[in-house]
């Protein structure tokens, strides 16, 4: 193999690790957190509304600051989570505290979008509220969340070519080292074209489950 | 409107259902085997006050309403009347301001969530749009309430088989309701709703959704169920058509309070409150234009006919006796206009006559007329054509 397709390859590996453990990491987390932002606001299932700003005013601290920014102020804590702050693994942490509130702000809104008649339907029919969240908004959302995944699938891509920056590879940092900083086309357009096509192929993946899933 | 009337007045005539052909005095039509006197249901003194930015809103007010064990009961108003929130209150998907819902004699108000979700098992409901999981199949549908419940598998799907055999949609068991006509869908609902064997039904504008063929189809529907389950249904709606065609009572609400109540032939025959008679206006015959404008109040040619309108509320046995009337009225009687339906086993309707050739004065003809219709009012003349 050629040095550059070594270097691509174990590039590539480096980012799809980083944004597949993050992206995993944002789902397990965001989806509670999408619920509990749903349920508890005024007229919701649990409703609490002190809970409620509280969260949303978390969720809105992370999703304002630049991640770039973020990855940087996060490293004491990337620290005592990992034990460093320097690799992939290191990456995983600030990029998933970025992406668990954007991840759960898109999937509110597919939440949201659940009828409230069958909410109430459900409740008519002796549904607890675990239930509901189950059965109801989630099992309803199922081609919102899908497609809100998709999106942050992508944005994880991109984040994690500044993950670079804290050494951790992949594909941007490649792109940089060899591409900007020593005026290797080449590579640049590799990486490029590498990026263009992963981006299109979660996109099209994504939307293709989302339609399968759609029913209505 | 009138001609849509009259048709809808004869069918009856044609494919009336048996009970309704009963004998008149039978009073409340006596479905099989039910007591009509057990009070299933009660409502006392029952409110509802909504905060709102403007203030409270007072959506309910006073209601006192008994439903009895078995009976269809329709509940009746404009929108924004309250009947939305009324019905609510049943399974407390609303909870009341004041006063008190009794099922069974049991005030449910006191409930606890434990045997709040165990009343909500016992109590069906069916909405407009209604309310079908679109990321689930039919079967999936009807089984949620069960599968909910704890039941076991097996006997979740014998049931759900039992249920969609009912509202006749077996073979729609993995379809999605997206795929489904809306009165399939409302079938689905029906059958969902029934999952749990309820002893009562609550229908909110259950056919508001559908087409007149589809709704004929789900309330008679509604009414196999009633009567092979003992079921006692409870619907709203704002459409007297539907109320005409299955209730045995009705409620009346206007502005949160009930304003009339009784059997579907007096309310339809005699409304006293005029929200009811605003209510049941579009199924009622106006008097045609084309007469209106030629109405004038004393006669001036001998040959002038008198408009007579002769009532039938139901209340009476009396019925439109044609012959008695041409002979009563003496002169030239002419039918210009006329609906009679039988409702309960009793004769509702009204006739619009026109008198000529008679030598008796309106007031006399008023009289003659008055014994053989419940009531008659003289419009005026119009000149012999």
């Amino acid at each position: 193999m050629s040095p550059l397709l070594e270097r691509l390859w174990q590039a590539l590996l480096d980012t799809l690790l980083m944004v597949g453990a993050s992206a995993f990491l944002a789902l397990v987390l965001g989806i509670p957190l999408a619920v509990l932002l749903v349920t508890t606001s005024r007229g919701g299932l649990f409703e609490a509304p002190h809970l409620n700003r509280v969260v949303g005013w978390l969720v809105n601290l992370f999703r304002s600051v630049p991640f770039l920014i973020l990855m940087v102020a996060l490293i004491p804590f990337t620290r005592l989570l990992v034990g460093t702050s320097y690799g992939v693994w290191a990456a995983v942490v600030p990029l998933t505290i970025a992406a668990t509130p954007f991840f759960a702000r898109i999937a509110e809104v597919s939440l949201r979008e659940v009828d409230p008649g069958l909410i109430e339907a459900a409740q008519a029919m002796g549904c607890q509220r675990r239930h509901i969240v189950w059965h109801v908004l989630l099992a309803e959302a199922r081609p919102g969340l899908v497609g809100g995944f998709t999106i942050t699938l992508v944005t994880l891509i991109n984040a994690s070519a500044m993950a670079g920056a804290i050494g951790a590879g992949g594909l941007g940092d490649l792109a940089y080292r060899y591409g900007y900083q020593r005026f290797d086309s080449q590579t640049m357009i590799t990486v490029i074209v590498v990026l263009v096509a992963l981006v299109c192929l979660l996109q099209y993946g994504g939307d293709r489950l989302a339609r399968g899933l759609n029913r209505r | 409107m009138s001609m849509n009337s009259l048709t809808s007045d004869f069918r009856y005539f044609d494919e009336a259902p048996p009970e309704r052909d009963a004998p008149a005095p039978s009073a409340a039509r006596a479905s099989a085997g039910v007591e009509p006197q057990s009070v299933h249901l009660r409502f006392s003194g029952l409110g509802k006050r909504y905060e709102g930015a403007q203030g409270a809103v007072q959506a309910l007010r006073g209601i006192d309403l008994a439903v009895r064990r078995g009976e269809i009961f329709g509940i009746i108003g404009r929108s924004g009347a309250g009947k939305s929130s009324l019905l609510r209150t049943i399974n407390r998907l609303e909870q009341p301001s004041e006063g008190q819902v009794l099922i069974d004699g049991e005030d449910i108000g006191s409930y606890d969530s434990e045997r709040l979700v165990a009343l909500r098992r016992r109590i069906g409901m069916i909405f407009q749009h209604f309310n079908l999981l679109s990321a689930k199949t039919v079967g999936e549908n009807v089984e949620l309430p069960l599968r909910v419940a704890g039941v076991p598998r097996e006997r979740r799907q014998r049931k759900v088989e039992e249920v969609l055999r009912l509202v006749g949609l077996e073979s729609k068991r993995d379809a999605y309701p997206a795929q489904l006509s809306g009165g399939q869908k409302q079938r689905v609902g029906i059958a969902r709703a029934l999952v749990h064997d309820p002893q009562i039904l609550l229908c909110d504008e259950a056919t508001s959704a559908l087409d007149p063929e589809t709704t004929q189809s789900i309330l008679a529907l509604l009414r196999e169920i009633n009567r092979r389950l003992r079921l006692t249904i409870v619907l709203i709606t704002h459409e007297m058509e539907v109320i005409r065609e299955i209730c045995d009572r009705v409620a009346v609400l206007e502005h949160g309070e009930l304003v009339e109540q009784g059997p579907i032939w007096q309310v339809f025959g005699a409304p006293r409150h005029p929200a009811t008679r605003t209510l049941l206006a579009p199924l009622q015959q106006k008097l045609p234009e084309d007469l209106l404008g030629q109405l004038q109040n004393g006669r001036r040619q001998p040959n002038d006919r008198l408009l007579l309108e002769l009532r039938y509320t139901g209340a009476s046995d009396r019925e439109p006796d044609l012959a008695g009337l041409g002979a009563h009225l003496g002169g030239r009687v002419t039918l210009l206009q006329g609906g009679v339906e039988r409702i309960q086993g009793r004769t509702l309707g009204q006739l619009l006559l026109a008198v000529a050739d008679t030598p008796l004065a309106a007031e006399a003809l008023r009289r003659q007329a008055l014994e053989l219709a419940d009531s008659v009012e003289v419009l005026g003349y119009v000149a012999a054509a």
